[in-house]
């Protein structure tokens, strides 16, 4: 994300890696506000399959999305070992269900390499970089694209 | 923020405020209730900008200000008579006024172009103050209105009397009040301003001072005789008081050579015994003393600036103000949402702790019971309270309207007249802020496109002068106002036309007369062909109805041809707390606002009716409503429910429209706070806000108004003229 990014290339980033099906996400750390368990949403009508619902974040209702239905993987079925991780995307708290936090990694920020050109455009969409860990492969995502976009526009008109 | 910052705001906020009083009172006196109270608290307000501003060198506010408190000055001596001309000008400059205290505020400058036409104007008017300056005895009456409390009874004209080049030798006469230290003020500093200005002489009369044993540490025992040898005018010696002024006694004389009128009285005052008591005792001397004088230049030469007891009534009117001000602090408004908030979970801890002990299944009429109930009439009460701190009356919203109204006449050439009703009806800050611009573009619609051209009017024998109205009032548990103009109505058949040519609705639809109105707050509608410079900037009615929207409000028009138009604004009185019934949809609970239930009831099968395909009504005493189904409206279930299993909530809208909400069970009655979903997420439709439940779930607060229209879309208006807009 732009407000996170450095100024200087050789400063290293902090990433929270989390995992979403079988594939690894990373996000910045500072666009992480809290990591909590799972809690049962009250689900908000008409809105797009990957929106679970919202929650009660003391006293402020935050909205849950689903991350892995939101790339198009495999709907989520939450139980309790499930984790939503508290994002602050902009003015915004949004909560992400994902399977379970990973790891906090450092790294150099030209470490990252950018999405390769894979067909599915969604995916692409969502993933602002990857990069190398061993033998992993974690997606640097995009925050600004997961919540649906109406919502986004709807609150800055 | 530094210190001086914080003053400076301190100075806007009270401009503010002195920019409503004066606007009031010019609005007064153009409806032709303006007395000479009136004028004195207009002058007076614009002469408090102009010292604060000078205190902070705004050099244009001061030279705006203080050409404007010299025209007011010749109104107030009734020099210049109020007509509707003049006070046409002084309201707009008023609006200059105001804008350079905007300008001033943000740190910017307005184009001279902006005051100089005023400026010439003003200047017109007291262009033949020459004139009027030969006659003496309304300068006379002018002392009259000394006990008004106001600044400076010198008006210019004797101002510039006094200024000649020459020195002259003023007696300044002061005797500080305990108040005038209270508040901070120095007198030091006051005759080091005095000594700027010239020689100064001053003798210091210690005979108050009582001995050590009465003395009061707050107290003020000193008083100074000064005699100034200076070039400057009288005027400009009373501007260094100017901030003591109802602090202390103060008396000027001139020690002009020529007029020997003047030496006795002095002589007479400093042989007056120094004994006395209390300053208005002296006070009720001054007016004795000039009238002693048979002089009148003698009289008009000593100023006192205390109220003189000749007027009680207008002293008592005076010190009765003092009192409402005193009574008023000004307190942050973060602080006051952080109450309110604070106020908001107590409600919500409140209902945790009914339902604990609901769970915890103790006998009825335990003590725990009477304590609970105890504890929520308390959060109500200070719930209440809190709600009542941010209530404001939409008055300040008024008045800025009233300005609108002129400009918007002035621009496209059309005389208004504006009527408001109701500005102490009292609303929540935020909804106050909020509405002031959807209420502006209303205004400037009335005004532009609602009435009729002078001509016209004439022609379908109208007063050529248009009336816009403005009201508010509280009705049934919300604020309601209303715009309204006396012009031509909507022209149904041009907004049809419209409507068709930009496609939002085909030639095939059948429209009500209500539907074409509505029509108006389409996205992308606009009946103006050309762009005026006024209203239609490409900002259309549909933002205004979501600006309404989106304080919880409901706009509605109602229109006659020939009569005029109405546009109503109905407004929740708190964006903070609303009374809700809580119930239960297909396992997940809701709550819908109490103002929309008018009753609820348990249908029996003769009651319920097929309409058509799928669509259910029910007959209410005789009246037939249709059935909606919250569940599978909010997409809770696929299938629709039994009306029969569940419990039917009858609703009606602001605009009379009814409908019979189906839910499965009603669980409780209760006040929920409301919590914005658009903070993290969105607006959703047919849902209006969240609350959080005892149990500290969420739960949504149904949108009755919202979900009416769905239904009533789906079931006769055109999808698709809906589809084309979107």
């Amino acid at each position: 994300m732009s407000e996170t990014e450095t100024k200087n290339h050789d400063e290293a980033l902090e990433l929270v890696a989390f995992c979403v099906g079988d594939q690894e996400y990373c996000v910045h750390i500072m666009s992480v506000r809290e990591i909590r368990g799972w809690t049962k949403e009250t689900s908000l009508p008409l809105t797009p399959p990957f929106v679970r619902g919202v929650i009660n974040l003391r006293g402020s209702v935050v909205p849950v999305i689903d991350l892995a239905s939101r790339l198009g993987l495999e709907q989520t079925k939450p139980s309790a070992r499930h984790v939503i991780i508290i994002m602050q995307i902009g003015e915004q708290a949004v909560g992400l269900v994902v399977d379970a936090v990973s790891d906090i990694l450092t790294i150099l920020k030209e470490k990252i390499q950018p999405t390769p050109d894979v067909s599915s455009e969604a995916a692409r969409g969502f993933v602002e970089g990857v990069l190398a860990m061993e033998e992993r492969m974690i997606n640097l995502l995009d925050l600004s694209t997961v919540l649906p976009r109406d919502t986004i526009e709807g609150i800055a008109a | 923020m530094d210190s001086m910052a914080e003053i400076k705001q301190t100075f806007f906020q009270e401009c503010d405020d002195l920019l409503g009083e004066l606007e009031t009172g010019l609005i007064d006196m153009e409806g032709g209730d303006g007395d000479c109270e009136t004028v004195a608290a207009i002058f007076r307000a614009v002469h408090s900008i102009k010292g604060g501003a000078g205190a902070f060198g705004l050099d244009k506010l001061v030279a705006f200000a203080h050409i404007f408190e010299t025209t007011l000055d010749e109104v107030r001596a009734d020099r210049l008579e109020a007509t509707p001309e003049v006070l046409s000008v002084l309201l707009r400059s008023s609006d200059v006024l105001a804008d350079l205290v905007r300008a001033a505020q943000n740190d910017e400058e307005l184009g001279d172009d902006a005051t100089a036409g005023l400026v010439e104007e003003l200047s017109a008017f007291v262009g033949d103050k020459a004139g009027a300056a030969d006659e003496a005895p309304a300068g006379g009456e002018d002392i009259s209105f000394a006990p008004l409390g106001t600044a400076i009874d010198l008006d210019d004209a004797f101002g510039d009397l006094d200024d000649v080049e020459e020195n002259q030798s003023f007696t300044i006469k002061f005797r500080p009040m305990p108040e005038l230290y209270a508040n901070a003020n120095e007198t030091v500093l006051l005759f080091r301003n005095l000594a700027q200005m010239g020689d100064v002489t001053v003798a210091c009369d210690e005979s108050q001072i009582p001995t050590l044993d009465e003395i009061d540490p707050e107290g003020a025992y000193l008083a100074w005789t000064i005699i100034v040898h200076t070039s400057h005018s009288k005027d400009e010696l009373l501007e260094i008081f100017e901030f003591v002024e109802d602090d202390c006694t103060l008396e000027i004389t001139s020690e002009e050579p020529s007029d020997d009128a003047d030496e006795p009285e002095l002589a007479d005052d400093e042989a007056l015994p120094v004994e006395e008591e209390s300053p208005p005792a002296k006070a009720d001397r001054a007016p004795d003393e000039a009238a002693s004088g048979d002089d009148v230049a003698s009289e008009d030469n000593v100023v006192s600036l205390v109220e003189k007891k000749e007027k009680p009534a207008a002293k008592e009117q005076a010190s009765k103000e003092k009192d409402t001000s005193d009574a008023t602090i000004r307190v942050n408004l973060g602080r006051i949402d952080r109450l309110v908030n604070l106020v908001g979970e107590l409600v919500i801890n409140q209902a945790m702790l009914t339902q604990g002990v609901i769970d915890a299944g103790l006998e009825r009429g335990d003590s725990v019971e009477a304590g609970l109930e105890e504890l929520k009439q308390l959060t109500r009460e200070i719930q209440d309270s809190v709600m009542a701190i941010r209530a404001q009356p939409v008055k300040a919203l008024f008045q800025r309207m009233s300005r609108i109204v002129r400009e918007a006449a002035r621009a496209t050439e059309k005389s208004v007249h504006l009527v408001m009703e109701g500005e102490m009806t009292e609303v929540d800050k935020t909804v106050v802020e909020r509405l002031a611009d959807p209420l502006t573009h209303m205004i400037r619609n009335a005004v532009d496109h609602g009435l009729e051209k002078a001509e016209t009017r004439i022609a379908n024998g109208k007063p050529a002068e248009g009336t816009v109205s403005l009201t508010a009032a509280h009705r049934s548990g919300r604020v309601v106002i209303e715009v309204s103009d006396d012009g031509a109505g909507i022209n149904r058949e041009r907004v049809r036309n419209i409507a068709i040519e930009k496609g939002l609705i085909s030639e095939e639809d059948k429209l009500s007369d209500s539907d074409i109105d509505n029509l108006l707050f389409m996205p992308g509608f606009s009946t103006v062909e050309k762009v005026s410079n006024l209203s239609g900037r490409g900002v259309g009615m549909d933002v205004v109805k979501r600006a309404i929207q989106a304080v919880g409000g409901r706009i509605m028009i109602s229109s006659q041809p020939g009569k005029g138009s109405t546009f109503s604004i109905s407004l929740p009185l708190t964006l903070a707390i609303l009374d809700g019934m809580v119930v239960e949809v297909a396992d997940q609970t809701l709550v819908v606002p109490l103002t929309a239930i008018v009753e609820t009831l348990k249908p029996t099968p003769s009651d319920t009716h097929e309409l058509g395909a799928g669509s259910k009504v029910i007959s209410i005493r005789g009246e037939f409503i249709p059935v909606i189904d919250a569940g599978l409206t909010m997409g809770y279930r696929a299938e629709p429910a039994d009306p029969l299993t569940g419990v039917v909530l009858s609703v009606e809208t602001e605009d009379g429209a009814r409908a019979a909400v189906i839910v499965d069970t009603i669980q409780d009655q209760r006040q929920v706070v409301i919590k914005s979903l658009e903070e993290n997420y969105g607006h959703v439709d047919s849902v209006a806000a969240a609350t959080i439940l005892g149990d500290g779930r969420i739960a949504l607060i149904l949108d009755v108004d919202a979900i009416i229209a769905r239904e009533g879309e789906a079931l006769s208006f055109h999808e698709n003229s809906l589809a084309a807009t979107g």
